[in-house]
């Protein structure tokens, strides 16, 4: 286990080492640093200063020694908008964007589960099959015209939830958050509702391909000989089966809930990270682009290597073959 | 069918000795890509978004052809046809404005088609050459083994534990707007999943004896790989393939619509979204929801396809 | 004294290429304490069968008529309720594979005592005990070990033991075992063989053992059923139809069993294959593989009682050569 636990750090530590030499590259290599990382208001002596500080007058080797030094240090450049280091401006933006994210895979999850493994269960009834039905149009219909829906029906044509925004907020261990107010938690709905759903059919079609396969196993039959309640079948023999790949994909689709949170959050102006990535974007506001992938990489690889683990704590024939191994 | 029907008549007239077993075989002889045919279309739905999806491809193509207006030449748009509802008729000549127009006063529908013909474009361009990259790498990798294999695969690992969307932003935030930009950024999205798929079909394919047979016969690598190897992959890489068109269309709908990705002078679906969203608060719902639903349309009638061409091509699935 | 009375049973599968009448007409009774062999190659219906009296037929199949007289109830007529309380505490069953019929991600101990709590309503732990006992009877050693493993932790024999000791939990009237030595090693084989018939002979309980091994069966069977596409084609006291079978298949079967052979000599086969349960020979469907097939085949034989004790669905049995060895 703790072989495995060391081996994996390892590929996690090479995954963000690669994207930085990537966005290292993209910014120093190919552009001109001067130009990206540069306000282009300032002044000669504010660019030399800067371009001090950053070593920009040195050989590319070094530049990247002092990129990743900075980096390790938190430090990603200053915003030219707002003049503060990039990654304090995108730490303040964290909760908003981790708040939406999780509330959203609660949501995939709990409305996902019980609907995959009923369509699973049932895939030729009526059920089943309005079930995956809607899982398509889940999957197909892109993420930001969906919340352009949510917002014309529930918004606009019903006037129950506000159409942007995050509402008022409280805070916890000082983290601001919105689901703790009335009007937070209206704030939050309908973004939330827009990031699960596409989530939310990727866990219903994963559920019942999985709750397929493990109907056909020679274990439910015997279940079954075993004259167990078909609740008894469900919640533990097949549930416990498919929970497995089920919440190894749902782990890994919290990294991407947090990259699709930037098409959430600009369609209903919910002031996370993303929303910010996108108005740097459009201000060229490259130290917190830059700052924005850096610490995106490093949550999805660090999402990606907690899922792992608890995967293998999961399943008990992975946990063993690597004690073996 | 009738084929099938006529067999099984001939069979009870056969002499009682015939073996009954071959009555099964016969119908074998029909080539795979008949049965495909023949499977795909026992799915009505699957059958109607292939119609549907046709329809929508040749709107496409012929769109300077059969549109009413070239909604970007302004020398055809009259700003006093500008934000008329869906049905109005126009000012300045007379027709008909069947899906209302924006703004300036340009014909939704045309603008409809024109953007059709983008979002296609960009989807199909990015979808060959992601293809045939990762063909290209997803068969070295699998035949070459060893390191080659182990290098193709981790970089394929790396990219694909990152959501497309983040890669497709970032390398568009550094590149800057454009159509060849965003097929760029797609190709670079997209060809990690053909390697994966090609690789992995290979992979089966490569431990089988035929494989081992043709390098006995001394063929050489090029002819094993193209002409023993490749066509097994053909199947898993349809399905991908109808995946991931669908998906890059509406990435690409997504990168436009957060104004990153075609210019505003060649605008897809998504910027026609995009342009329509200020308006859809205000009332003026047909400018951003008739290209959404021609976004939708597109992309429901390709995962329809999609869906059943799955069932049809994976022979485990087949009860 | 009769415990189960099998009367005409037809199971169907309706796939999309038509009507597969996997268990057409199948009718077989059993004392208690008596262990019925059932026999026949793949595809001949017999697990059918055996899935058919628990009422485990997954869809597109299901019991189309027929009656299952279980200690004095009809149970196609008591339907799924019925069947369920009977399953695993009056009949238990045993799969043929042991490396699929154990769920790979519950412990032992959770699948032994939902079995026993699935039917009583007794405390956990003396459901474990419960369990305890049952996996020392089947020979296993340091059952309270063993309880708190996972399956892949055991080998095949060990995991066939667990389940006849789940079979055993509540101590059945009829266990009904679908070739639970197939997937095993020969001397595993024998030793399993061996217990479950010191089990029979101990507690009086009767088994259906369904198999296609001839060889497995005659020593342990005391009656012997041979199925063939759907259909029992022969029945009777097991040495007896070893012996001197009655019907040119069963005669087929039992000379394709290797056994002591010179080396060299060619085994007996039969000729062709089963045939497709979607596309049965008109009459006896046996009859295209059969050496002494003629027109009068091409109509379905009865089951018909030929010997005292003794049935075979046949026009022409082997009797002839019965008389010929009586006379001489």
């Amino acid at each position: 286990m703790i072989v495995y636990l060391v081996r994996r750090l390892g590929q996690s530590l090479v995954a963000i080492a690669a994207m930085a030499v990537l966005v290292f590259v993209g910014v120093y290599a190919i552009g001109n640093p001067v130009d990206i990382l540069i306000n282009p208001e300032s002044t000669q002596a504010q660019i030399a200063a800067t371009m001090q500080r950053l070593g920009l007058d040195r050989p590319l080797w070094e530049q990247f020694g002092i990129f990743v030094w900075n980096a390790l240090h938190g430090d990603l450049g200053i915003s030219f908008v707002y003049g503060r280091p990039a990654m304090q401006i995108i730490l303040e933006r964290l909760p908003a964007t981790m708040e939406l994210a999780l509330v959203a895979l609660v949501l995939s999850v709990s409305i996902g589960i019980p609907l995959g493994v009923l369509a699973g269960l049932k895939p030729n009834s009526i059920g089943g099959r309005s079930i995956m039905a809607g899982s398509i149009l889940g999957f197909s219909l892109p993420n930001f015209w969906q919340g352009m829906l949510l917002i014309l029906i529930f918004a606009v044509l019903l006037g129950w939830l506000p159409a942007g925004g995050r509402g008022e907020t409280v805070e916890v261990l000082g983290i601001r958050v919105s689901f703790l107010t009335l009007d937070g938690l209206k704030h939050l709905i309908l973004p939330a509702m827009n990031l699960a759903l596409f989530k939310m059919s990727l866990v219903i079609r994963l559920a019942r391909a999985n709750t397929r396969e493990v109907c056909l196993q020679d274990y439910v039959k015997y279940a079954r000989a075993k004259g167990l309640s078909s609740r008894r079948i469900v919640l533990v023999h097949i549930l416990k089966n498919i929970l497995i790949p089920v919440v190894t994909i749902i782990g890994l689709e919290l990294g991407s809930m947090v990259a699709f949170a930037i098409v959430t959050e600009t369609v209903f102006a919910w002031p996370g990270m993303g929303k910010l990535l996108i108005d740097s974007i459009n201000l060229l506001d490259r130290p917190v682009i830059v700052a924005y992938l850096m610490l995106t990489v490093l949550i999805i690889v660090t999402i990606n290597l907690v899922v792992d683990v608890i995967y293998s704590l999961l399943d008990p024939r992975v946990r063993l073959s690597e004690v073996d191994a | 069918m009738s084929d099938e029907a006529a067999m099984g008549l001939s069979e009870k007239a056969e002499p009682p000795v015939k073996q009954p077993a071959e009555a099964k075989r016969a119908p074998a002889l029909e080539s795979p890509a008949m049965r495909i045919a023949r499977e795909f279309c026992e799915d009505r739905l699957a059958v109607l978004g292939l119609v549907l999806f046709l329809a929508i491809a040749a709107i496409a193509i012929l769109a300077p052809w059969i549109t009413p207006q070239n909604p970007y030449d302004l020398a055809q748009l009259d700003i006093m046809d500008g934000g008329l509802p869906p049905g109005s008729e126009s000012f300045a000549t007379g027709g008909t404005y069947w899906l209302g127009t924006d703004e300036q006063g340009r014909d939704m529908l045309s603008a409809i088609a024109y953007g059709l013909r983008i979002s296609l474009l960009v989807a199909t361009v990015s979808l060959a050459f992601a293809i045939a990259i990762g063909v290209a790498a997803g068969t070295t990798a699998a035949y070459l083994g060893g390191k080659v294999d182990t290098l193709i695969m981790r970089v394929v690992d790396l990219q694909l534990s990152f959501p497309s969307i983040l890669i497709a932003l970032i390398l568009l935030a550094l590149f800057g707007r454009g159509i060849d930009k965003v097929i760029i950024a797609l190709i670079i999205v997209q060809w990690a999943y053909y390697a994966r798929t090609v690789r992995s079909s290979a992979i089966v394919e490569t431990r089988k004896d035929y494989i081992d047979a043709a390098r006995c016969l001394a063929l050489s690598h090029r002819r094993i790989m193209f002409r023993h190897l490749l066509p097994n992959c053909v199947p898993p890489l349809i399905v991908v393939g109808t995946v991931q068109i669908a998906q890059a269309i509406a990435l690409e709908a997504t990168l436009s619509f957060l104004g990153v990705g075609v210019p505003i002078t060649e605008p897809s679906l998504g910027l026609l979204i995009a342009n329509g969203y200020d308006y859809l608060l205000s009332g003026r719902y047909w400018v951003s929801i008739f290209p959404g639903i021609a976004l939708v349309a597109t992309i429901i009638a390709i995962n329809l396809v999609g869906d059943r061409l799955r069932d049809v091509l994976n022979p485990r699935l087949q009860t | 004294m009769t415990l189960l009375q099998v009367e005409d049973l037809a199971t169907h599968f309706f796939t999309r290429d038509g009507v597969a009448k996997a268990v057409d007409g199948v009718s077989f009774s059993l004392d208690r304490g008596e262990i019925l062999g059932l026999v026949g190659e793949s595809g001949s219906g017999k697990s059918v069968t055996g899935f058919s009296l628990l009422g485990l037929v997954d869809p597109p199949g299901r019991i189309v008529s027929g009656k299952i007289v279980f200690d004095g109830e009809d149970l196609v007529k008591g339907g799924e309720p019925m069947m369920r309380t009977l399953r695993g505490k009056r009949i238990a069953m045993i799969f043929q594979d042991p490396m699929m019929t154990l769920n790979p991600v519950l412990r032992i101990d959770t699948q032994m005592v939902e079995t026993v709590l699935a039917h009583e309503r007794i405390s956990r732990k003396s459901a474990l005990e419960r369990c305890r006992e049952a996996l020392a009877r089947v020979g296993i050693a340091s059952p309270d070990e063993r309880l708190k493993s996972y399956p892949h932790q055991f080998s095949g024999g060990m995991r066939q033991r667990v389940a006849i000791a789940i079979a055993l939990l509540h101590e059945p009237d009829l266990i009904i075992a679908d070739e639970p030595t197939t997937a095993l090693d020969v001397t595993i084989q024998a030793q399993i063989l061996s217990e479950v018939q010191k089990l029979c002979a101990d507690t009086g309980l009767a088994m259906i053992w369904i198999t296609h091994d001839l060889a497995v069966v005659s020593g342990l069977a005391d009656q012997l059923a041979v199925m063939y596409a759907g259909k029992i084609i022969e029945t009777g006291e097991t040495g007896r139809v070893i012996e001197a079978p009655l019907h040119p298949y069963t005669k087929g079967l039992i000379a394709s069993v290797p056994q002591g052979q010179k080396h060299g000599a060619l085994l007996a086969q039969i000729p062709g294959t089963t045939p497709s349960l979607l596309n049965l020979p008109e009459g006896c469907s046996f009859r295209p593989r059969c050496p002494r097939a003629d027109a009068a085949c091409q109509e379905e034989p009865p089951l018909g009682a030929l010997l005292p004790g003794r049935a075979a669905r046949c026009f022409h049995p082997h009797l002839d050569e019965r008389r010929e060895a009586l006379a001489s």
